[in-house]
């Protein structure tokens, strides 16, 4: 990876004037994307999904994208883009074009574990080569931050609120990484914007196949967690190390995980800072932190294990 | 920043815009209620700021290199100052109110020389 | 010079696919349009075209898909039916909205509960409002006219609309007909070459499409698009005439059969207007001044050329294979009634639904309504203004 400072010389595809609130990292994981990109070697499209990022970056008659880019409606990014990359193909084999063209399919969590699976799974499926990013913000956060399967255990929403009698979440977070391995595509991972380097080299190796891949990104939102604008770093960086939010690839079926951190945080220290988690700490919740650290544990151990027996399809 | 507002005969049809990156005539640092300041004096150019600005508000020069902050969009989130290695030295945030009517000069020299 | 063949409806969507040759197709089966990607698959896999297929897993993905593919910048087509249409709903809007001159071959049908996989006008009534131009056909041969003059329409510069070219599912898509199949060259050079208006795949100059337009902007993007699909009425006429000169077939935006003197008419649409051709001309044999109004374009509805068309009518019924579904009557009838409300002579008009999920509609059916015109006619009354046809039991 070049260092930043030649990649700060690069001509931005998203410029600023957007609308996302301060300190939200949907901008800058897509800005570490797009300067991790080879764009001397190929132009990016992106379709988007409907959702707070493509809402505050395409609000007519302003756009922040300086690359081409689509938004279609909220469950059909992977469907619109395998359109697009199907007319692509076909630009290609009448000579259409000469450039060589590299798509990204963007989401948040909503759109891809929930409303767009089934779009995204069949794109998958077909094989189509394009990107996939999702930015899971672990609820629908465009509409005020109602549940989403990507909503972790314990987390209160507006849907999942925290009550006398409910205490947030009662479900665990879907693995949506598992549920996309199973369609055997080459290259899938989960980076975090803290991460920068790791996540660049993760965009660069995903471009670069030939075919599907999917990368799980972690986009703390401060509104709907509840934690100071200037903190969204930090909070992926706990995420991070506490191994709540592991960073791993799986190349062709085998698990790869890119951080171990040396001393692995209690999940406490992640929760601590965020309002959604405030309730957990309340006498008598001690033994939901204990569930929370033991789906953390779980997860983690199981992708030591994967990574260990090196096993692949 | 106001923009014009088309008759229903002038849009473009479909509603696609062909002015690429025009949402840089938005001036969101209009919503900033603190600010970041920069002191080049102890920056080491890491550009962590750079990397992690969520409205590419880290000004860039011809090298690659941090040149200070682009006030007409920074929304003042203080990502960048609580990101700099050097923290507290390089970067700090200071009450918009506060800056009022000063040179840049002047609030670094406010902002760094406690 | 064209040939005539023995094949059905979809066969005849098929081909106009493939002599169309689409830059790309994004379908999903559903009954009965199904056999329509089927064709285009193995005409794809026998290299007698060169489409980029896409295989979606479902419809909502396919019109998605095709939305993508039309943004990227080409010619782009889809078939469909019934729930498969109804599951594209949502992106409908989105294609007309975002001036994309998709073309989709709809085999019309029926839309659950219950089940029911035949023929009736559910689905496409249902989106007469998702801003896309509506040709309907009555057979086989118009279906193939049909789709092939439905890009021509739909790429006009004025219009810049998707269209949909529709036939009644089973009555025409399964039945064998013959019709003329013209040459592939004729057609290529008869639809043109198509200059998409600002394709993402330009990326050189990078385009924005889909961004969200607040109460400052949707209301003025929204008229503006309704212009375009306006527009259409112009060019469907336009079309019309050179796909005639072209190939022998005129089309217009209705067909007026025995209209001129007719005093007694029914309005429909779809393949019933085969069945009352029959009995309107058995009926002029007897010296009943009877005629069928079809209609061909449905969006945009021609409504002053519609009255016009009616002007001779002593009394007026308008078929709909729909339910009214709480309205008045079934969607071409409000559609006529309306229509006729700032014409000069106001005939009586009333309304039957028919053909639901595929029932059968006989000339003895049709036979009744012309018997129930003329005694409007000459007593001036109309007992009932709704009614059905073919349903067992006494409906109002
Ligand atoms: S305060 Fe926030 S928006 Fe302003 S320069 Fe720093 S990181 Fe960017
Ligand atoms: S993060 Fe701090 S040290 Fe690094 S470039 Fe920015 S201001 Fe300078």
């Amino acid at each position: 990876m070049a260092l930043l400072n030649e990649l700060a010389k690069k001509k931005e595809g998203l410029v600023n004037g957007h609308r996302l609130c301060p300190g939200c990292t949907h901008s800058v994981i897509m800005r570490q994307v797009l300067a991790a990109a080879d764009t001397d070697k190929y132009d990016i499209v992106v379709a988007a999904a409907t959702g707070c990022f493509e809402v505050s970056s395409g609000l007519y008659p302003y756009t922040s994208w300086n690359i081409p880019w689509i938004h279609n409606a909220f469950e059909n990014a992977a469907s619109t883009i395998s359109g697009v990359e199907a007319m692509y193909r076909l630009w290609k084999k009448k000579g259409r074009t000469d450039k060589d063209v590299r798509f990204i399919a963007l989401a948040s969590d909503g759109g891809t574990y929930d409303i767009g699976l089934q779009a995204l799974s069949g794109a998958i499926e077909r094989g189509h080569r394009f990107l996939y990013i999702c930015n899971d913000n672990n609820a629908y956060q465009n509409t005020g931050n109602q549940r989403s399967s990507a909503t972790p255990f314990g987390a209160s929403t507006t849907t999942s609120p925290n009550g006398t009698v409910l205490q947030g979440k009662s479900q665990p977070k879907k693995d949506i990484m598992s549920v996309l391995e199973g369609h055997h595509m080459q290259y899938l991972a989960q980076a975090s914007p803290s991460n920068w380097r790791d996540l660049m080299n993760k965009v660069k190796k995903a471009l670069d196949v030939d075919g599907p891949t999917y990368l799980n990104v972690i986009e703390p939102c401060t509104t709907g967690w509840g934690f100071p604008q200037n903190k969204s770093i930090e909070i992926a960086q706990l995420a991070v190390d506490t191994c709540v939010w592991p960073l791993y690839e799986i190349e062709e079926g085998k698990v790869k995980i890119n951080y171990k951190p040396k001393n692995k945080l209690p999940v406490e220290e992640y929760l601590k800072p965020q309002k959604r988690f405030a309730h957990l700490f309340k006498k008598g919740n001690e033994h939901l932190i204990e569930e929370f650290q033991k789906q953390t544990d779980r997860h983690w151990e199981w992708l030591l294990k994967r990574e260990e027996s090196g096993v692949s399809y | 920043m106001s923009e014009k507002l088309l008759n229903w005969d002038e849009v473009l049809i479909g509603g696609a815009i062909k002015d690429p990156g025009n949402s840089k005539s938005y001036e969101t640092g209009s919503w900033r209620v603190e600010r970041p300041v920069w002191n080049p004096e102890s920056c080491i150019q890491c550009m962590f700021c750079w990397v992690y600005c969520p409205d590419s508000s880290i000004l860039v020069d011809e090298n690659g290199k941090m040149s200070g902050i682009d006030y007409d969009h920074c929304k003042g989130c203080g990502i960048c100052v609580e990101q700099c290695p050097t923290k507290p030295k390089s970067l700090a945030m200071l009450l918009e109110a506060d800056a009022k009517g000063k040179s840049e000069e002047d609030l670094r020299k406010e902002v760094f020389s406690k | 010079m064209g040939k005539k063949v023995a094949l059905t409806g979809n066969e005849a969507a098929a081909h106009a696919i493939r002599q169309i040759n689409p830059d790309v197709v994004a379908a999903f089966p559903i009954t009965p349009s199904t056999p329509i990607p089927q064709n285009v698959a193995q005409f794809i896999a026998d290299g007698e075209m060169d489409t980029e297929l896409v295989t979606v897993e479902s419809e909502h993905s396919a019109m998605s898909a095709c939305v993508g593919a039309a943004a990227a910048g080409g010619r782009v087509m889809t078939a469909t039916s019934a729930n498969g249409y109804a599951l594209m709903w949502e992106i409908l809007y989105i294609a007309s909205g975002s001036r994309l001159p998709i073309v989709m071959a709809v085999a019309a049908r029926a839309l659950s509960a219950p089940l029911n996989i035949h023929g009736d006008h559910s689905d496409i009534m249902g989106g007469r409002d998702t801003g896309w131009i509506q040709l309907i056909a009555e057979n086989s041969q118009e279906t193939y006219d049909n789709l092939i003059q439905a890009i021509k329409i739909a790429e006009n510069k004025d219009v810049m609309t998707p269209a949909l070219g529709a036939f009644d599912g089973f009555n025409i898509s399964h039945a064998i007909e013959i019709w003329e199949l013209e040459d592939d060259n004729k057609v290529k050079e008869f639809v043109g070459e198509y200059t998409p208006l600002y394709p993402l795949l330009n990326t050189k100059e990078p385009v924005t499409h889909g961004a969200w337009a607040p109460p400052d902007w949707y209301f003025e993007h929204k008229m503006n698009q309704l212009e375009g699909l306006l527009n259409a009425k112009d060019v469907v006429v336009k079309v019309g005439k050179e796909f005639g000169s072209a190939f022998g077939r005129e089309y217009g935006l209705y067909e007026a059969y025995k209209m001129d003197d007719a005093e007694y008419v029914i309005v429909a649409m779809g393949s019933v207007c085969g069945t009352t051709k029959d009995v309107v001309d058995s009926l002029r044999e007897n010296g009943v001044k009877a005629g069928l109004l079809k209609i061909r374009l449905f969006r945009p509805f021609p409504y002053k050329e519609l009255a016009d068309a009616l002007s001779s009518a002593k009394a007026v019924a308008v078929l709909d294979r729909v339910s009214p579904a709480g309205a008045q009557g079934g969607a071409l009838f409000t559609e006529i009634r309306s229509a006729l409300y700032d014409a000069n002579s106001r005939p009586p008009v009333i309304n039957y639904t028919y053909g639901l999920g595929g029932r059968d509609t006989q000339p003895q059916h049709i036979n009744s309504v012309y018997d129930k015109l003329k005694t409007i006619a000459e007593t001036g009354k109309v007992d009932k203004q709704f009614d059905c046809l073919n349903l067992r039991g006494t409906w109002g």
